[in-house]
């Protein structure tokens, strides 16, 4: 009884994320466009899907994977050595990211293009493998960032110092990366922060920021999203141009 | 009852690849627990029960994704610019006023209604005390997103280089944060990763992909990309200058007789002229 209860409100949740998208583009089918929707009834299956599936999916992280992914942030922040906890923060930068529907959902769309415009081979195995690198490098990447951000929540770094550098890496990198990965860097660093990974790398964050003294719990517990925002972008042109 | 055999061989299918996409994470969570904290790991019949349901959830979402999100995306994109250019004429980038508008909305509004971003508008009038509200907040960063992927379509269909824009962006919010407060900073650059949710990037890629497809010249590996990073970044400035435009209209208004709390945030938040 409580499940379903917690699955409708999940229900609910997904259908209000969904919303605003499916009224814009109906708003611009009937009123602007005038035009048929093409394979309505299986766009309107898969839009089931997506609510059903996304509600299923929040609603199994809130009950299964967050509670444990807090309580050991909480139990690493409050005590264990430093070499523990980098390699904790790591790991779950890594394993969220590997997780994330967005990024599963842009890594097959960037192994499409690539295959179509001839990059790779054009048969499942390429695209498969490319997919797979790319969401590899990006979790790495990610990895890295929380490292970075939970070092500088205990060293007390000031962010945007951190955030500038990055910048400059990214504009020096942009100019000898080949032409064709610089979009699909740039975009990966916003697929990285949704459904997974902003709750658990939070949880660590404000966790952390709580147990230290003379930190804010409100700003560092922050940070760390921005790092994992910057990070991919640097690892993905780095990765196109060893390619 | 050939769709319904296509669509079960299709989420059986989905539902085996699955497994490998959400195993990391557990079995990171389940060792350092076990190994490393040494702790019994509590209620595991509900974390079995959640990793089934994640398990179960996320193969539905790629389904929906492949069925719904993705054509949806490059439909409009297909539909806007026959609508918009006239066929064999030169790529003039006013024709394409209705792309521009499209993507102005669906990014205004799939931003507006965000979960994360409430939570964190709430945060930001906090640690103001106030100064800045939580509906300015949503808005601002609504406004950025709209911003951000109008300019990205323009970008496309102009065929412009992505990094002129991001490097161009990333120069004024570094100006802008040498000016703004500390308080907001942190909140500034987090808004921009908060607003691309799981249900927005799919749409927003696949128009950038479609726009590209279909803008004649455009190719989709060099153009189609690029729109997630402009709703990444602009968020970023619509923050910091909303911050700076009510802290100049607090100190134009309230002159001297500002009330304490005001004072320490607006003291760190412009530099005195």
């Amino acid at each position: 009884m409580a499940i379903a209860l917690a699955i409708g409100k999940r229900l609910r949740d997904a259908l209000r994320d969904l919303a605003p998208i499916v009224l814009v583009i109906a708003f611009f089918q009937a009123v602007v466009l005038q035009q048929p929707f093409p394979n309505l009834g299986n766009v309107l299956v898969g839009l089931v899907c997506v609510v059903v599936g996304l509600a299923l999916f929040i609603q199994g992280l809130e009950s299964g994977l967050f509670p444990i992914g807090e309580s050991i942030a909480e139990a690493f922040a409050h005590k264990g050595s430093a070499t523990l906890l980098l390699a904790f923060a790591f790991c779950l930068g890594f394993g969220a990211t590997v997780a994330e529907p967005a990024l599963i959902a842009i890594a097959a769309e960037a192994a499409e293009v690539a295959a179509e415009a001839g990059v790779i081979a054009g048969d499942d195995d390429a695209r498969l493998s490319y997919a797979f690198n790319l969401r590899m490098v990006v979790a790495t990447s990610v990895g890295f960032a929380i490292v970075l951000g939970v070092l500088r929540i205990l060293k007390g770094w000031p962010i945007h110092r951190l955030i500038i550098t990055g910048y400059v890496l990214v504009t020096i990198l942009t100019v000898f990366a080949p032409d064709e990965i610089v979009g699909v860097a740039y975009d990966a660093g916003g697929v990285t922060t949704s459904t997974i990974t902003v709750p658990l790398v939070t949880a660590l964050g404000v966790g952390l920021a709580t147990s230290i003294k003379g930190r804010d719990p409100m700003l560092d517990g922050f940070g760390l999203i921005a790092f994992a925002c910057g990070m991919p972008v640097i690892f993905v042109l780095a990765y196109g141009m060893v390619m | 009852m050939n769709a319904v055999l296509d669509f079960a061989t299709d989420f059986l299918g989905t539902v085996a690849t699955t497994v490998f996409d959400v195993l990391p994470i557990l079995a990171i969570l389940v060792v350092f627990q076990v190994v490393v904290l040494r702790r019994r790991v509590q209620n595991l019949r509900s974390i079995v029960a959640g990793f089934l349901c994640v398990l179960l959830g996320l193969a539905l979402f790629l389904i929906g994704l492949e069925r719904a999100l993705f054509p949806i995306g490059e439909t409009m994109a297909r539909q806007l610019t026959e609508a918009a250019a006239a066929p064999g004429a030169a790529v003039d980038w006013r024709d394409y006023i209705l792309v521009y508008a499209f993507a102005a909305a669906i990014g205004f509004a799939a931003t507006i209604a965000e979960p994360p971003l409430i939570a964190v508008a709430l945060k930001a009038q906090k640690v103001s005390g106030g100064a800045i509200s939580a509906w300015g907040l949503r808005i601002a960063v609504a406004v950025g997103v709209a911003v951000g992927v109008s300019l990205g379509c323009f970008r496309i269909v102009t065929g412009t280089p992505l990094p002129w824009y991001i490097v161009a962006a990333y120069v004024v919010v570094i100006v802008q944060t040498f000016r703004a407060s500390r308080t907001i900073i942190p909140l500034a650059y987090d808004s921009g990763g908060v607003t691309t949710s799981t249900v927005t990037v799919p749409v927003v890629a696949a128009l950038g992909l479609g726009l590209a497809a279909n803008v004649p010249g455009r190719s989709p590996l060099i153009d189609g990309f690029g729109l997630i990073a402009f709703a990444s970044v602009f968020p970023i400035m619509s923050v910091l200058g909303y911050a700076a435009v009510v802290s100049l209209i607090q100190r134009l208004g309230k002159g001297g007789n500002a009330a304490g709390s005001n004072d320490q945030t607006r003291g760190t938040e412009l530099n005195p002229s």
